[in-house]
């Protein structure tokens, strides 16, 4: 069939299933823009700026699981793109950005408008194309979407020069793709699968250590069968929150810089560490070869650069984690572990997640009372920053796909337009955009088009005047010299809910928290913007170090439980295990915990 | 341990694959010593030779992260592998007619061909592993080198084996 290149490139995106676009016109993009008219099946979605549609196509892909699509035309509307691609490019995120470009004849003349995107997004992406050809647009497509969202995800972009949208093509659908250089591993190796239920087997300790990549391959069954049937304890990434229910009793909740202190010392104690889907990042490790002093590792990933990368594993295995996990799980016999699991259970009731119950309002507070406002249920997008640590560790997620953040990259601006994608993604579940008073103006434009969408998100803005991570570095290793972070001057976000038509509310004490979500709850026709203003200098903890390791982990507890409880000494573990107990004597050197109250 | 590795790579004859190999080695902070680029005897694949200096994680990480290229098909490091390898230099080179003698036996013992002859100047051709076209180069030192230009060295395995 003979038509225009835009109409074959609107042809392909409806093929792939693309129901959402976002995007901003362009003089270079104006012929797929006129021809979106065409096709009443793909809505576009109207941003107010680039960056807001790149986000809004990765919110969109972390709340479906499917690719996320953003338009935007030639140079600057390009390079705008270049943040939420690089996010993207992170955090595994599948997604499609389409750009438009100068015509052919004037590309590499600094042309009007003229940005080498294909050469800037190089390192970003996945993979990318400038077509410079019609008749290769329809095997273009197919191979970004086939690329975005086979073996490990990832951003891709197609660059399409303005005369190839009005080119003629004699267009034929692509129904299958075929890269040869192109083919990523997704059975594990069996015989390294024997082995790693081997090491089970002989493991007195195991623990798990889930990553973004079984929220990606879709392995949150596996993964609870697994920790169940063996009885491994099981932390998760940022990015691997919602991979295992936090209510259940083997959950640890978030490692790391910020994770809770049970989890950094389960790691510290294990004795074997199953990584699945995970990289090792150094958020998590600290320093990498202090990390897990004591454990042999499994390393379950499907992307074999990720293997050996930081650290050697003892098995590693490539394949596609869910797939991995099923073989793993016909080989792994049931054991009980029960003197690992109480010790789990003890460092969780010794070093709960703790803030001061001092009457002031604490963001901490005001996720939890989310939390249980919406029965843990809700689709939480954040932005980056302390409310961000802060909903991780005190949200309390439920099931994958729950938790969309920018992990990798640390996008301060992800989160308005990733919880207007993730609202558009799922229209009938409850999203809730948890941000900063510095987060959220970065992208605050967005919230133009949550208004026009009467998209129902809770916006809630933990504001403490500061850019808080920041201050808190400062305040903790910069001898407390605040350079260059105090927002006392913000514009009133109550008024500026209103001027973009969304309701607005202000709650200034705890006693008022629940009522405003309540209230934040029943407006269903328009966004809420919640403006909390919260301790202003408020810490998040337990933190280690960057760098550090988990003996200098500094951890908050309520002051009744002492300054230091016996159960975390060496010696006493080893007394508390019988001759014949098949547990392993605790080494001499505990991790030695900082109290701070 | 530090040792030098000579990689193959092959990869899709498509515009753009030198800078997607070129920009990997430096955003991931590699040097390049060398890189020679070619067709191969399938029109459709380019032949990459990169040598390259680095302990084993980081040429293992190197490889892995060349294996991700959509465009890489073949990445082969050839550490421990026995391969011939050649590079090939011209040399331009002050040839005076009182030195002209003694310079045509240096080229015929180093096996090299004078491929341009001026008043003043012979252009030398010269093939061989690195180290030879170095002594070669510093031998004609004493004469005084104009210009030089090497192509990097390219390589494949001895034998049957292939990449």
């Amino acid at each position: 069939m003979k038509m225009v290149g835009s109409r074959a490139l609107l042809e392909c995106l409806q093929r792939e299933g693309v129901d959402t676009i976002f995007g901003y016109p362009g003089g270079a993009v104006i012929p797929i823009y006129d021809m979106i008219y065409q096709f009443p099946a793909i809505r576009h979605i109207l941003v107010r700026h680039e960056q807001g549609a790149g986000h809004m196509a990765e919110g969109y892909a972390l709340a479906t699981g499917k690719v996320g699509v953003c338009l935007a035309t030639s140079g600057p509307g390009a390079t705008n793109l270049v943040t939420p691609i690089a996010d993207a490019m992170m955090d595994s995120v599948p997604i499609v950005a389409i750009t438009g470009q100068v015509k052919t004849a004037s590309i590499g003349t600094d042309a009007f408008q003229e940005a080498d995107i294909t050469g800037i997004t190089m390192p970003i992406t996945k993979h990318n194309w400038l077509v410079k050809d019609v008749n290769k647009l329809p095997e273009i497509i197919a191979e970004a979407f086939h690329i975005a969202r086979s073996g490990r995800p990832g951003p891709v972009l197609v660059d399409v020069p303005v005369d190839v949208c009005r080119a003629e093509i004699d267009f034929e659908p692509i129904d299958a793709v075929e890269i040869p250089s192109y083919r990523p591993t997704y059975e594990g190796h069996k015989r390294q699968i024997k082995k790693a239920a081997n090491l089970i087997a002989a493991a007195k300790r195991p623990l798990l250590y889930v990553g973004g990549g079984a929220i990606h391959s879709h392995a949150e069954n596996e993964v609870l069968d697994l920790a169940v049937k063996a009885n491994v304890p099981v932390t998760t990434t940022l990015k691997g929150l919602g991979a295992f229910p936090e209510t259940h009793p083997l959950a640890l909740g978030m490692l790391g810089m910020h994770g809770t202190a049970y989890a950094n010392y389960a790691v510290h104690e294990c004795d074997l560490l199953i990584a699945v889907g995970a990289r090792f990042d150094d958020r998590v490790t600290g320093k990498a070869d202090e990390w897990v002093p004591r454990a042999k590792i499994i390393h379950i990933d499907i992307d074999p650069a990720e293997i050996g990368k930081v650290l050697q594993p003892d098995v590693p295995i490539v394949g596609d984690v869910r797939n991995v996990l099923i073989e793993l799980l016909k080989m792994v016999e049931p054991r009980p572990a029960k003197q690992w699991v109480a010790r789990i259970q003890e460092l969780k009731r010794q070093y709960p997640l703790f803030y001061a119950p001092d009457g002031a309002l604490h963001g901490q507070q005001v996720i939890q009372e989310i939390g249980k406002a919406t029965n843990h249920r809700a689709v939480i997008v954040t932005d980056v920053g302390q409310h961000q640590m802060w909903a991780a560790q005190f949200y309390g997620f439920e099931r994958s796909h729950q938790m969309i953040t920018s992990g990798g990259l640390g996008t301060m601006g992800f989160g308005l337009p990733a919880s207007i994608g993730a609202q558009f993604g799922r229209p009938n579940e409850q999203v809730f955009c948890i941000t900063g008073d510095g987060s959220i103006q970065m992208c605050i434009q967005e919230l133009m088009v949550a208004s026009i969408y009467k998209l129902p998100i809770k916006i809630c803005i933990l504001n403490n005047q500061y850019l808080g991570m920041v201050r808190q570095w400062q305040e903790l290793f910069w001898e407390s010299r605040y350079s260059s972070v105090n927002l006392e001057s913000s514009p009133d976000f109550l008024k500026l809910a209103d001027a973009y038509g969304a309701h607005g509310i202000r709650v200034t004490r705890p006693e008022d928290i629940r009522a405003a979500l309540d209230e934040s709850i029943a407006v269903t026709d328009r966004p809420t913007v919640i403006d909390f203003r919260i301790a202003k200098e408020e810490n998040v903890f337990p933190m280690i170090p960057a760098g550090g390791t988990v003996s200098q982990m500094v951890v908050k507890r309520p002051a009744h439980f002492g300054p230091l409880d016996p159960y975390i000494s060496g010696e006493h573990i080893a007394d508390d295990c019988d001759e014949d107990d098949d547990v392993e004597i605790m080494p001499a050197q505990p991790p030695l915990p900082v109290t701070v109250n | 341990m530090q040792s030098q590795h000579t990689i193959s790579v092959l990869v899709d004859n498509k515009p753009g694959v030198l800078a997607r190999v070129a920009g990997l080695f430096s955003r991931r902070g590699y040097n390049i010593e060398s890189l020679a680029v070619s067709i191969t005897d399938n029109p459709l694949v380019s032949r990459m030779t990169l040598v390259v200096n680095g302990d084993e994680a980081t040429v293992e990480q190197i490889t892995k992260q060349l294996h991700k290229l959509i465009d890489v098909s073949k990445v082969q490091d050839y550490l421990g592998v026995p391969i011939v390898a050649r590079e090939l230099a011209l040399i331009k080179v002050n040839a005076e007619v009182k030195d002209r003698t003694a310079l045509m036996q240096l080229v015929e013992v180093f096996r090299g061909r004078i491929i341009d002859m001026s008043e003043k100047t012979f252009v030398i051709e010269l093939t061989g592993g690195g180290e030879k076209i170095d002594a070669f180069e510093q031998l004609l030192g004493v004469y005084g080198v104009r210009e030089l230009v090497r192509t990097g060295r390219i390589a494949m395995a001895r034998g049957t084996r292939g990449i």
